[in-house]
């Protein structure tokens, strides 16, 4: 029998069979074999069997009035699930070999597939058989002589192709970048809301830009792992759009920022605003496009560091006061070093096929321990500058509050060390670490609002 | 209506899990668990495009057999049967003709399917199906599911053959 075996135990290509395969298939109760009739219609039966993994060979009971041929190919398989009352059911996993029969019960195997999703999950199998459902639909789209592509409704679509929901990485520097300016007396509502929609723009345009060059990259392709939080949109991997429409789309959410941007640097009058207008939008589309490429190497975290800290967070200052301070230039740290560490975590489900699409992320780079330990010392870090700038008398003591969200840090650190090799899990601990973000921002907002309220309350 | 015996038809009923196999490429049969409906006269399989492979092979030879075998997934029933017939694959709309074929079937044995379809976000490939619909010819029904003993033998009215 060969031995070659599959890349993963469970996994879904076929391959040679294996020592462990007949093993595993001793496991079912049953099997069903099957063959092509003499009509030419596939017959299947079940039957009992004792699988020899020695031996490399399965002795079946021949089914009473079906002898099993021995001049055709014939096929076993072994399937089980677990039924759900009121669900459905869940742990599936076959395993089917294919090989000849001989004294119409002696199984050679000659070749075996299977799954098992206990091993390699229901996604993950998913995003495996991606090719396959284009080419199925491209073969059908030709069969039936019109385009057959997949469809989702358009709210749904919009919604998956931009990534909206990661649009509270955007509204938490440009939020604490007005409330700064407000803590500073100046505050204009119509430009403040104008600044969020702006940057907000930005941020959608920059996450559709990395999308078309991820798809072009074969980065997205390459990733068999994505999760709600990581992989990219996938809209173009799964032909809900083309890559040509996805660059139409990034150009025109590029406008409104732009035109956004422009109006603000024209009320406003001030030239650093349009400098740092034009910084973001050349990082955010370096992140991922030629020459630069940040992202590719290694240099994405702190590409986005720059741009949902002193970008966003000075950039919404700016706006409000028409000059820069050092306040909210050290404070812009916080939340670039929190948003930087959303990027950072979503990257170690990413790894594998982020390495094979040349991406040098720091997940890519370090190893699991230095990820976990950078991830730390950067989380903390961020609240150090906090506590220092407090020390200093550069931020206002209401601004401590924020340190209720370190808990959160040694979460999701704890999370790191329990889950870093599995995507699927990795999830919740994702899930943490964006509400880190959210938490520690919320908190800082608030200190600046006690701050507001006291400067109004003391006259 | 249909022709296929009680016992095979209560089996149709309640199956959570049937092993479909078809001629493969190069004449070989390939088997797919899958979880059959039945609406009287045909049996409904269906399949995502992402697992489009069986598709493939129904278009080249649309003759199959179902075997139902696991007493696990039928309720307990040891009862078995194999059924032989043809296949037809319907697939003119992949995003919603299936929904209105065999959603109501698929729900009764599989509830959480409505969950998943409320998430069609996060799965829009797993929801561009096409639906196998085979027309029963030949059955072979074990009763107590022993198939060291010889099966009764059942075959479709000629007419409904053609």
């Amino acid at each position: 029998m060969a031995v070659e075996a599959p890349t993963r135990p469970g996994s879904v290509p076929a391959h040679a069979p294996t020592a462990a395969d007949l093993e595993r298939l001793g496991t079912y109760p049953h099997l069903v074999v099957s063959w092509i009739d003499d009509a030419g219609y596939p017959i299947s039966v079940a039957t009992t069997f004792e699988a020899d993994s020695d031996a490399g060979m399965v002795t079946l009971a021949p089914p009473a009035g079906m002898p099993i041929p021995a001049d055709r190919e014939v096929g076993l398989i072994g399937s089980h699930i677990r039924p759900q009352p009121g669900i459905g059911y869940d742990e599936r996993r076959y395993l089917e070999l294919w090989g000849r029969v001989s004294g119409g019960r002696t199984f050679t195997p000659a070749r075996a597939w299977g799954w098992d999703e206990t091993e390699v999950p229901f996604f993950e199998y998913s995003e495996r058989s991606v090719p396959q459902s284009r080419r199925y639909l491209a073969a059908l789209s030709q069969e039936k002589g019109r385009t057959i592509r997949p469809r989702l409704s358009p709210f749904w679509l919009a919604l998956r192709t931009t990534r909206l929901p990661f649009l509270s990485a955007t509204a938490v520097p440009v939020l604490l970048g007005i409330a700064v300016a407000a803590s500073h007396g100046a505050f204009t509502w119509w430009t403040a809301l104008l600044t969020l929609i702006g940057g907000s723009f930005a941020h959608l345009a920059i996450n559709v830009s990395n999308d078309v060059f991820d798809t072009l990259s074969g980065a997205d392709e390459a990733n068999t792992t994505p999760t709600q939080f990581s992989g990219g949109s996938r809209v173009a991997v799964y032909d809900l759009v083309t890559v040509g429409g996805l660059a139409r789309l990034s150009f025109a959410l590029f406008g409104v920022a732009a035109a956004i941007g422009l109006l603000l640097v024209a009320v406003t009058g001030s030239i650093e605003l349009l400098w740092i207008g034009v910084a973001g939008i050349v990082i955010g589309v370096a992140y991922t496009a030629p020459p630069l490429k940040l992202v590719y190497r290694g240099l994405g975290e702190i590409a986005v560091a720059l741009g949902f800290g002193p970008i966003m967070l000075l950039g919404a200052y700016v706006v409000q006061t028409g000059e820069l301070a050092w306040e909210p230039m050290v404070l812009s740290l916080v939340p670039g070093i929190l948003i930087a560490l959303i990027l950072y975590v979503n990257e170690i489900p990413d790894r594998r096929s982020d390495a094979e699409a040349g991406k040098r992320t720091l997940p890519v780079r370090l190893s699991p321990d230095t990820v976990r330990t950078g991830y730390l010392v950067a989380a903390l870090a961020a609240f150090a500058i906090i506590v220092a700038g407090v020390i200093g008398g550069l931020f206002p003591w209401p601004l401590l509050i924020a340190l209720a969200a370190v808990p959160i840090v040694l979460r999701v650190h704890g999370g790191l060390k329990v889950h870093y090799d599995s995507p699927y899990t990795l999830m919740a601990v994702m899930g943490t670490n964006v509400n880190l973000n959210l938490v520690a921002g919320g908190l800082l907002l608030v200190g600046y609002v006690a701050v507001i309220v006291a400067s109004f309350i003391g006259g | 209506m249909g022709w296929l015996p009680d016992p095979v038809e209560r089996l149709l009923e309640v199956a959570l899990v049937g092993e479909l196999t078809v001629v493969g490429r190069n004449g070989r049969p390939v088997t797919h668990p899958l979880i059959p409906l039945y609406d009287g006269e045909r049996i409904y399989l269906h399949s995502s495009t992402l697992f489009s492979k069986k598709l493939e092979h129904l278009k080249r030879d649309n003759r199959v057999s179902l075997a139902l075998t696991d007493p696990v997934a039928m309720k307990g029933n040891p009862d078995r049967a194999t059924i032989q017939g043809t296949a037809e694959v319907i697939d003119d709309d992949p995003h919603s003709e299936w929904e209105r074929l065999i959603l109501d079937l698929w729900r009764v044995k599989e509830p959480a399917i409505d969950d998943f379809l409320k998430m069609r976000v996060a799965l829009p490939l797993f929801f561009e199906r096409a639906v196998i619909a085979i027309t029963p010819e030949r059955c072979l029904y074990w009763a107590g599911g022993g198939t060291d003993r010889a099966p009764e033998a059942f075959s479709a009215p000629r007419q409904e053959v053609a």
